[in-house]
């Protein structure tokens, strides 16, 4: 890469604040000159048209809206890097007619979220947060047979989306005798059974597991029908997007025992979280933390650190991402 | 049957006791605090013990049980049972193998899970608020590709490899010799297994020669970063050894179901976010513990109908 004393740093304009940049932002820096706004007393408009009009690359973060007006503010934009998988922040027709790459984080968050996904099951359904926490208030010794759980052998587990993630969810299950099943926009390659409606899907299953992709056409996807359709025994899994699940109906059928209980990583309002989740001990909540170990925040840092070399080098990128 | 005597340790399962109780004359053992008018009032009536992993039939209650006949426990591990006196005294043993192997190697995953993401800390900040006020939680530890250590590779331990492997995470193990039909990788012994593996795990029979098989040294090798955990029983690990270790960073974090003094926990424990604590509940799901239930009953109904017994150990 380019050598600090003898040339000009690549510029690259960082937005939204990817708080990795709290432990990678000296490697960064070593490579490219970085743009940060929030370190200038400018407001961030006038922080653009000041200093970033003749920048080429943008690094952000899952929770930059990059939509028409956001992007006319960079006229001389080529490529967008993002610290994100999900897309549902970016308007990728509109930077496909302006021109502008972008890529993402491609698969390498898969494994940890998938990880997460089989934690939160095992948790729900054999109450481990609550169980330790009963443990940790000293209330064994009163009650020395704890509340019987539930097995996690035999379930039949429906995935929604079965895209990298879902794909490791699956193999991770299928090792406990969970018996896969999936819906997804078509059918795939693979031995487990493909439902095209999740209404469907969830009848036939006692666990549904949220994999796939927030776009306009799964938002509030799983409703008060579906979760109906999972039944009293169900339990559903989110590690996606909050929107994906209607919240305000899951609620209503948790506080009336319409499904068995739920693992949320997400929500639709970040981060709140409804009150009435934070007294119900068959639900485990978590704060968007799926992605989030330090061994992938370390590929992610070599992923976002390639793309924006491959850029500059015009080369191409590690994660593009394709047309759909 | 009404007329056979069974003696029932202590508290386990509901729907056990409303059975025995159906089909025998079941005395309560911790309904009678004075176990001694207990004994010379009712010894000589029964003819069963109903056992589990807290409390099952040592020397002195055999001895103190002229008529027993058989001793059938609710668990698998066998080490609240004095085996050398039932062998000497032709006394049968049944245990509840098998039935109980899933879910226990279900927790083992489950723990290992809950301790590297902090699945249950995640769910502690998020209910204290502190999501919206402190912000983003950290960075917390990959589980996929780590290497896993088991001690002991019976029902459990195998089932235990199965599951992890599906992760992708590297298998080895330790045996007291070893195993010939597997591909993981053989340790000679515990240290060197903690050494060579990033997460611990007991899942072999407490016997007077593993009792805290986990010990000093042992969690040293296994480190600052290595995580034990434990679904075997509480006398496997050196209990005061762990506690300052994990106090003092010495090792990484712990899942444990199991304790030395049930249901006694340290207390130093239950401030840590790099351990997850639970009342010993491996086999603890409404299915699994119907299915161990009935092989104890079918157990002892096939004693007294003179049949062969289903999962006799002596």
């Amino acid at each position: 890469m380019a050598e600090p004393n003898n040339k000009e740093l690549p510029e690259v304009i960082v937005l939204g604040i990817p708080w990795f940049l709290k432990f990678y932002g000296q490697q960064f820096s070593q490579n490219f000159k970085l743009l940060k706004p929030w370190e200038s007393s400018l407001p961030l408009e006038q922080f653009i048209t000041t200093h970033a009009q003749s920048v080429k690359a943008m690094l952000c973060s899952g929770g930059t809206r990059v939509n028409p007006s956001f992007l006319s503010q960079f006229p001389s934009l080529r490529v967008i890097v993002t610290t994100s998988a999900g897309l549902n922040h970016m308007d990728l027709s509109e930077c496909r007619r302006l021109g502008i790459s972008v890529a993402n984080a491609g698969t390498i968050f898969s494994e940890d979220v998938a990880d997460c996904a089989v934690g939160l099951l095992i948790d729900v359904l054999r109450k481990i947060t609550a169980a330790d926490g009963f443990v940790r208030n000293g209330l064994w010794p009163m009650n020395v047979v704890y509340p019987l759980s539930s097995k996690v052998g035999g379930r039949k587990v429906g995935l929604v989306g079965l895209g990298s993630i879902g794909l490791k969810v699956a193999k991770r299950l299928e090792a406990f005798g969970c018996i896969i099943s999936y819906q997804s926009r078509k059918k795939k390659p693979v031995p487990y059974p493909f439902y095209p409606d999740v209404h469907q899907l969830a009848t036939k299953c006692d666990v549904l597991v949220i994999c796939c992709a927030l776009t306009d056409q799964t938002r509030h996807l799983i409703n008060k029908e579906v979760l109906l359709a999972l039944g009293k025994e169900g339990i559903i899994i989110n590690i996606a997007r909050g929107p994906i699940i209607n919240e305000m109906e899951l609620v209503q059928c948790l506080m009336q025992g319409e499904i068995a209980g739920a693992g949320l990583d997400v929500f639709e309002n970040e981060p709140n979280v409804p009150e009435e989740l934070l007294s119900l001990d068959n639900v485990v909540l978590s704060p968007h933390v799926a992605y989030l170990t330090e061994e992938s925040f370390q590929d992610l840092y070599e992923l976002m650190s390639g793309n924006l070399e491959a850029f500059f080098f015009n080369k191409p990128l590690l994660s593009p991402v394709l047309d759909d | 049957m009404e007329s056979i005597g069974v003696l029932m340790a202590c508290p386990m399962s509901s729907y056990l006791e409303r059975e025995l109780d159906k089909r025998f004359k079941l005395f309560r053992f911790w309904n009678f605090p004075q176990k001694s008018e207990f004994l010379n009032e009712h010894a000589d009536s029964i003819r069963a013990v109903v056992g589990n992993a807290f409390a099952g039939a040592d020397a002195e209650l055999i001895d103190s049980l002229p008529k027993l006949e058989i001793v059938s426990s609710f668990s698998v591990g066998l080490d609240k049972i004095d085996l050398n006196k039932c062998k000497e005294k032709g006394i049968r043993v049944t245990n509840t193998p098998d039935v109980l192997t899933e879910d226990v190697a279900d927790l083992a995953i489950g723990l290992m899970l809950a301790v590297l993401r902090r699945i249950c800390e995640c769910d502690r900040y998020v209910r204290k608020g502190l999501w919206k006020t402190s912000g983003d939680f950290k960075l917390t530890s990959k589980f996929s590709g780590k290497s896993v250590g088991i001690i002991g590779l019976g029902r459990i331990g195998l089932a235990i490899a199965k599951r992890a492997e599906a992760f992708d995470c590297p298998i080895s193990y330790y045996t007291r010799s070893e195993k010939p039909n597997t591909n993981y990788k053989y340790y000679p012994s515990v240290a060197e297994l903690a050494s060579n593996c990033q997460i611990l795990v007991v899942a072999c029979p407490l016997t007077p020669e593993t009792h805290h098989i986990v010990n000093r040294e042992v969690m040293e090798a296994l480190g600052p970063k290595g995580v034990l955990i434990n679904i075997g029983r509480g006398p496997h690990v050196d209990e005061k050894e762990l506690v300052s270790a994990l106090l003092e960073g010495r090792l990484g974090g712990a899942g444990l179901d199991v304790f030395e003094n049930e249901p006694g926990v340290p207390e130093q424990l239950f401030g840590l976010e790099n351990v997850v604590l639970l009342p010993h509940v491996g086999s603890g799901t409404k299915e699994t513990r119907k299915a161990m239930a009935d092989l104890v009953l079918g157990n002892l109904e096939a004693h007294f109908l003179k049949k062969p017994l289903l999962t006799p150990v002596v």
